[in-house]
């Protein structure tokens, strides 16, 4: 049986190095479309990385004005923190009953995400305003600039992917469980949770170490 | 010899696509990544506030439990594994982790020797 299977694949093996390749075609679309999504979300972090240098170079210029101790709280990081990681987890379940065409799982599953994202981003507004109302704006000193642009940047994403959120429900409910939307699916499954790592790079290197005294 | 040229046809596993598993036992990966990731998060919020152990370890242990938690979120949450299915897309987050470590901590390293070598702001503003 080996023996016949070699000599059909004889020409796949033109040097008789053991290893038959066979060649199955391009990959499914599907393949294709959440990897070239996952180098663009490698290209994401590449970006976030930038922003950490520049908070990590000018972390210690505050110009006269606050420490990052002065104005963290960390009882609101933990509380979005914990809103950020339960919708990561509320967003797998939506992909799962994606997967299996599950219209009410995944209505429940989204809705919940959004609520959790949106809650998130308005303790994160609500951080920004009141720092800026205390005159601690990203003009005051290149610690508070590089601070907002990276926070910032990073609720930016999740807004975008509110959005992007949004539009997955109303796409389903509009064309139903088809190919294309559950690649979409994918997608944006995987950008939140890409945007969940990033946020833990945050807490803990912006709000728990700058924290310390 | 057969079994090798069968396993050569499979297709890779795109990012975030599970090998074939049941509803339960996907859910079930999900409940341990989500239990794991608030473990590691409760345990920074927890070492960041504490005098319990030794203060300058509090920085080296943030960042372990990070790099920990975004290792976790990596396996359970987008189902980034050493599989042979998954070659494609470990080599491509390596790639990644590459330029970001070379970023981050080549702008660090530089950052750093540049203002230990600058002379003080007063003395620059002398010499002009």
């Amino acid at each position: 049986m080996a023996m016949t299977a070699t000599a059909d694949h004889a020409r796949a093996d033109p040097h008789h190095i053991g290893v038959v390749i066979e060649h199955p075609g391009p990959a499914p679309k599907r393949i294709v479309t959440a990897y070239g999504f996952w180098i663009f979300l490698l290209s994401d972090i590449v970006m976030f990385s930038c922003f950490f240098a520049a908070y990590a170079v000018l972390v210690g210029q505050t110009a006269g004005g606050p420490k990052g101790a002065e104005i963290f709280e960390q009882r609101n990081v933990a509380i979005e923190t914990v809103c950020l990681l339960l919708s990561s987890f509320t967003c797998g379940m939506a992909s799962i009953a994606a997967d299996v065409r599950n219209r009410f799982w995944f209505y429940l599953g989204m809705s919940v995400t959004c609520v959790l994202g949106l809650i998130f981003l308005a303790i994160e507004f609500r951080e920004f305003a009141n720092l800026v109302a205390r005159g601690y704006g990203p003009s005051r000193s290149a610690f508070l600039t590089t601070f907002f642009s990276l926070v910032g940047c990073h609720g930016l994403h999740v807004s975008a992917g509110i959005l992007w959120l949004l539009t997955m429900m109303a796409q389903v409910f509009a064309k139903g469980f088809r190919a294309d939307i559950l690649r979409r699916m994918m997608c944006f499954a995987l950008f939140w949770h890409a945007l969940d790592i990033i946020w833990v790079a945050i807490f803990s290197v912006v709000y728990l170490l700058g924290s310390a005294p | 010899m057969s079994d090798e040229m069968h396993l050569t046809a499979h297709h890779d596993l795109a990012p975030g696509e599970e090998e074939q598993h049941s509803v339960g036992e996907r859910i079930l990966g999900y409940v341990v990544g989500l239990a794991l990731a608030l473990l590691l998060t409760a345990t920074s919020f927890f070492i960041a506030g504490t005098d319990l152990v030794w203060q300058p370890s509090i920085p080296v242990a943030l960042i372990v439990l990070a790099i920990a938690q975004m290792g976790v979120h990596l396996v359970f949450f987008l189902h980034i594994t050493t599989g042979p299915d998954n070659t494609n897309n470990v080599l491509a987050l390596a790639f990644g982790l590459l330029i970001v470590f070379l970023v981050v901590g080549g702008t660090v390293w530089i950052m750093a020797h540049l203002n230990a070598n600058m002379p003080p702001m007063d003395q620059i503003m002398r010499m002009q």
